[in-house]
């Protein structure tokens, strides 16, 4: 937790920074898309849910749940665990800041 | 302009790109975006599929007004190769998997419908059938791929008209559904697959349960053969035999290592390297694939003679600066599938590295996922799914270690998620 948090502070500082972390994080969560809607924004919420407007928290809570098995899934639980804590707190901070649909 | 971007790649390699520091890496050294209303570039994306239109689509969401961004695709329209076999099966039909332009017209995306007939590299210059010129700063060419027909003897111009491979979808994917409607019950179905790699490695396998769905129902006294050339099912193979065996008990004759060199269309019979000879009532032939033709017009295919090789931190083509290939037309990199998810995962790697250049940034590496939905009837659903990061050591993109996996078995809910993956996927290509 203690490294999460971190990395969490890390990409906080980076945003506020205004670096190019601000495109790099755009640019992560567009992998997302795909399934999720362009910015999480899901084109069919009753089957797959938007991302967009999540809490940082919740997203990452929910990411850590698939990635230990402690919330079933039949494919997050997959694609949860090739992304480092870095990059779900990116995500987090990303999609918390875009609108609901 | 080239020497920049290179040394730029440098830096970036040196930093330690690839990692998560990366990301940190960038964030201490580069400067702030800077907000402008001077054009920045024009790009050319050739191609409209599942790579073209979302490279064309996350240029603009990315790169605002200050990118050029012009879209050509001989087609009016978009077909979509996924979920298309569910039209063979009976419950989509071609126009559930057709998507217009307009949604990128409205974003300002240039889109021409018409065909390329030459692309010169060296003058930066792409010439359309009916258009004329258009210059280019950066060119993206998603071509999809084409078949090498002249691999299967008697598979000419005359024979393609009654044996469809249907492997893009469209007018092919109409007919033949036809065929299958036509057969007599009790007919044989027979489906020929090249050797891997090919257009999506799952979706023979998936054709086969949609025609088999299909049979179930309307004709249950049909067979289908396989024949495989490669020595086993290529993708989700326990899932696929599973549902073979038990789904459609009786119905389908698999047989791997069966290369189909040749075919007879007369009396619709395909014929293996080894002489054995498979005679059908619906005969469907999937031949060796390559990338799509321009892209070899273009002096873009450099591995094997058949695929693009690209430098995948931009997928800029090793053959040709300034042009960057994408989707099902590159040599792959390892264990990443020609699929239409990875090729829409493609179009925003190259968009993201063509805005960071254009505005005087590093490109990063992209993360890029793949999820593959196969339809084993008209509701249940079986995936694989990868997670993909650059290496920089490799200098490619390798599978992330423990991410990815198949389903447990087939599933409705995966069913309702297959089909919100491709309205969502759609509409991310589309707008």
């Amino acid at each position: 937790m203690k490294i999460r948090l971190a990395a969490l502070a890390a990409s906080v500082l980076c945003l506020a920074a205004g670096g190019a972390s601000a495109q790099d994080a755009r640019y992560l969560a567009s992998v997302c898309a795909n399934c999720h809607g362009t910015d999480g924004h899901s084109a069919d919420s009753q089957g797959i849910p938007g991302l967009a407007g999540l809490a940082a928290p919740y997203f990452i809570e929910q990411m850590n749940a698939f990635r230990t098995g402690a919330r079933q899934a039949t494919v997050m639980h997959q694609l949860s665990k090739g992304f480092t804590d870095q990059q779900i707190s990116l995500l987090a901070d990303y999609f918390s800041k875009q609108k609901k649909n | 302009m080239d020497r920049f971007n290179s040394s730029r790649r440098r830096v970036v390699q040196a930093l330690g790109a690839g990692s998560a520091l990366g990301v940190l890496g960038a964030c201490a050294t580069q400067p702030a975006p800077m907000v402008s209303t001077k054009t920045l570039g024009r790009v050319l994306v050739v191609g409209a599929g599942y790579g073209g239109a979302t490279a064309a689509r996350y240029l603009k969401h990315w790169g605002g007004a200050a990118i050029e961004v012009v879209l050509i695709d001989r087609s009016p329209e978009f077909v979509s190769c996924p979920l298309s076999n569910l039209v063979l099966g009976g419950s989509r039909t071609i126009a559930d998997q057709t998507v217009g332009y307009q949604g990128l017209r409205a974003l300002g995306v240039t889109v021409i419908v018409d065909e390329v007939d030459a692309i010169d590299t060296s003058k930066k210059r792409v010439s359309l059938k009916k258009s004329g010129d258009q210059s280019y700063d950066r060119l993206v060419v998603s071509p999809g791929i084409d078949f090498n027909f002249g691999a299967v003897q008697g598979l000419d111009a005359e024979a393609q008209k009654t044996i469809l491979h249907a492997w893009k979808a469209g007018q092919q994917t109409v007919d033949l559904r036809r065929q299958l409607e036509s057969m007599p019950d009790g007919g044989v179905y027979v489906l020929s697959i090249p050797l891997a790699p090919y257009r999506c490695p799952p979706g023979p396998y998936e054709r086969v349960c949609q025609v088999a769905h299909y049979f179930k129902a309307h004709k249950p006294r049909s067979k289908i053969i396989v024949l495989d050339a490669n020595q086993g099912i290529t993708s989700k193979g326990p899932l696929f035999t599973k549902v073979w065996n038990e789904q459609y008990k009786g119905m389908i004759d698999y047989q791997p290592t069966r290369n189909v060199v040749e075919v007879d269309a007369r009396s619709r019979t395909a014929i293996t390297e080894f002489g054995d000879r498979f005679r059908a009532d619906v005969l469907n032939v999937l031949p060796p694939q390559m990338a799509g033709a321009i892209a070899n017009k273009a002096g873009l295919v450099n591995a094997n003679n058949r695929w693009c090789q690209v430098d995948w931190m931009t997928l800029e083509s090793t053959a040709a600066t300034n042009v960057h290939v994408l989707g099902d037309a590159t040599l792959s990199a390892p264990a990443m599938p020609k699929s239409g998810h990875m090729a829409n995962q493609h179009g925003k790697a190259v968009a993201a590295a063509i805005v960071e250049i254009m505005n005087g940034r590093a490109p990063q590496p992209a993360m890029m996922t793949n999820t593959c939905y196969s339809f084993v009837d008209d509701r249940n659903v079986i995936h694989v799914a990868s997670v993909h990061h650059y290496d920089a050591e490799k200098k490619t993109i390798v599978a992330v270690p423990g991410a990815g996996g198949v389903s447990a078995a087939p599933n409705t809910l995966e069913g309702t998620y297959a089909n919100a993956w491709a309205k969502n996927i759609w509409k991310d290509m589309f707008a």
